[in-house]
């Protein structure tokens, strides 16, 4: 998950007769399911395509440890210490996994995390809202990995090998996070004083939203859509993926006594759906452009910690380059 | 404030000292040098938040007066912590945070290859698990300083200013104690007698390695966390980490 927008460089989906004979085979591959392997021929802008995908979907496993760095200290219980630990822990490694399948293209880590840093790359909007009460550690990992299984479940299946092996081995991980953080907020609704009870309802209202944002912007408004599933990076629009997963949600928040602070949202017979209410798409525009409510710590965050471990990572080096050389000599 | 008997004392020390180190090392989340550090913090950290958890809930069984591991972590105050004074101080920089981590291993490490052959089978079983995760985290912090030490001038630098901040604190890893000879007369605990010069020794060799020196042998602080007397950090980590605890005293997380 955690890919919003990603531009294609395409602006209108070639068909087989117009493409030229190696986009033609590889498209025919794609068509037959046959995975696309790094050292296989593929056109520059799926090229470029997947290392904008992946590379944001590994900033957004590293930006995402953040809201929950602002918890960890504070964890009320060893056994919730532990498990949020590793969970954090296992988005440092679902990471780093996606930058080595992003260095299958070609891209550089390093290059790739400066262009978060100068603001060039996005990672997923939803990181740029505060977690304010404990709750949020249940509601983030019901509600935003949540999200975040609902897409990556798919792309399981997505064109481009790596980043396919490596949905599949995130996937296991994130559905035990999504039922920790259930299990968190079904605790606090089932064994919880009425202030815990309001605090999980807070962390709903205030992440019901932008969860639902996290699958991008509504067909009619995503102009590269198209391309990338003529490509099959993406297997299905963003508008069925929301759908989805408000439809799995709702009984979930029933089970809870909870509610979604969307008077819109019912079931709907006819269409064997939830409907719901309209997302506020420029809030959306507006935390993509920056302009989020911690945007700005989230960036500065990242950036000091590459900044101030500039001096560690060059010591490494260092001490490798000295090794090195006294095995040579030796 | 509550003076246990000598052996749970024992215990608190090392559970303590366990879940600071860990609460020090979660403070890191997001802001580690690389990726790769991220995720062997976190690692250590859940040993170390585990292992704290082991020595409390025995602790809490000997107390006996309905405690448990989660109160002894998030109800005591300050004064009640029998942390080493070392693992309570700020994290400062990467090179405080790896000397730190470095100390508190090396102790950790001859410590438990100690109690692993204890009578008491609970504090064998505990200490032997616990060694094994701790093999490691020695072995990791060892290589860290060494890269350091024997890095750039910076890193050189830096280290030789981490190890003067926190050197003094490893006078508590060092020196001899009443308490724990007379555990280990009883026979609740072996002879602690040769673990300063074990301690030493490895950081002794470490140090070479990394063309680090060590400084003369700490003397004597004036701050014990045997009594309670810790350093003004502790509780600040505490009020933070013992914050929904305290707010809510009868909530269930």
């Amino acid at each position: 998950m955690y890919a919003q927008q990603v531009e294609t460089g395409v602006k209108a989906v070639k068909s087989l007769a117009e493409m030229g004979p190696e986009e033609r085979a590889f498209q025919e591959k794609i068509d037959a399911e046959i995975k696309i392997e790094a050292k296989n021929w593929m056109p520059d802008n799926y090229r470029k395509t997947l290392i904008r995908q992946i590379s944001q979907h590994a900033h957004s496993e590293i930006v995402g440890m953040l809201p929950e760095g602002n918890w960890v200290t504070r964890a009320p219980t060893l056994k919730r210490k532990l498990q949020l630990m590793a969970k954090i822990q296992d988005e440092a490694g679902h990471g780093l996994y996606l930058y080595s399948a992003m260095e299958t293209l070609g891209a550089d880590r390093d290059e790739e995390i400066e262009k978060l840093h100068s603001g060039r790359a996005k990672y997923s909007s939803i990181f740029n809202y505060p977690t304010l009460n404990w709750a949020d550690m249940g509601a983030v990992g019901w509600l935003v990995d949540g999200a975040a299984i609902v897409n990556q479940v798919v792309l399981q299946r997505t064109s481009y090998g790596p980043y396919s092996r490596a949905m599949i081995r995130i996937c296991k991980e994130e559905s035990f996070h999504q039922r920790q953080g259930y299990e968190i907020l079904l605790h606090m609704m089932r064994h919880g004083t009425q202030a815990q009870k309001d605090m999980v309802q807070d962390a709903i209202n205030r992440l019901w939203w932008p969860s639902l944002m996290m699958f991008g912007p509504s067909d009619a408004e995503s102009p590269n859509s198209a391309q990338s599933m003529a490509w099959k990076i993406k297997r299905h629009t963003n508008d069925e993926l929301r759908q989805r997963f408000i439809d799995q949600t709702v009984p979930q928040l029933e089970i809870l006594g909870c509610t979604a602070p969307d008077p819109d949202l019912k079931w709907n017979e006819e269409r064997g759906h939830y409907d719901f209410g309209e997302i506020q798409w420029e809030e959306f525009y507006e935390v993509l452009k920056g302009n989020g409510p911690c945007n700005r710590e989230r960036l500065e965050t990242r950036r000091n910690a590459i900044q101030d471990g500039a001096w560690v990572r060059e010591a490494a080096v260092a001490h490798a380059n000295k090794k090195q050389k006294q095995q040579a000599a030796a | 404030m509550t003076q246990y008997d000598e052996l749970t004392e024992f215990l608190l020390r090392l559970g303590d000292s366990a879940l600071i180190q860990a609460q020090r090392l979660c403070e890191w989340t997001g802001r580690a040098p690389a990726i790769e550090e991220e995720m062997g913090m976190m690692n250590v950290g859940l040993d170390l938040v585990g292992q704290a958890r082991n020595w409390y809930e025995y602790a809490a069984e000997r107390i006996n007066d309905g405690t448990d591991a989660d109160v002894l972590a998030f109800r005591r105050d300050e004064r009640a912590f029998r942390n080493l004074l070392l693992v309570e101080q700020p994290n400062g920089d990467f090179a405080v945070t790896m000397t730190k981590q470095f100390f508190y291993d090396a102790w950790q490490f001859h410590l438990l290859t100690i109690l692993k052959d204890a009578k008491d089978e609970r504090i064998s079983a505990i200490a032997t698990k616990s060694l094994k995760e701790v093999i490691y985290h020695l072995r990791r912090s060892s290589q860290w300083v060494e890269r350091l030490g024997d890095g750039t001038d910076e890193s050189h630098q830096r280290m030789e200013k981490a190890i003067d901040t926190v050197w003094r604190f490893t006078v508590e890893l060092v020196e001899k104690n009443a308490a724990e000879v007379a555990l280990a007369e009883s026979g609740d605990i072996p002879s602690l007698a040769e673990l300063p010069e074990q301690w030493l020794a490895t950081v002794n060799e470490v140090f070479a390695k990394a063309t680090l020196t060590v400084p003369d042998a700490p003397s004597t602080f004036y701050l014990s966390a045997r009594t309670g007397m810790h350093t003004e950090h502790l509780g600040i980590l505490l009020a933070e980490m013992q914050f929904l605890q305290r707010a809510y005293p009868d909530a269930s997380w």
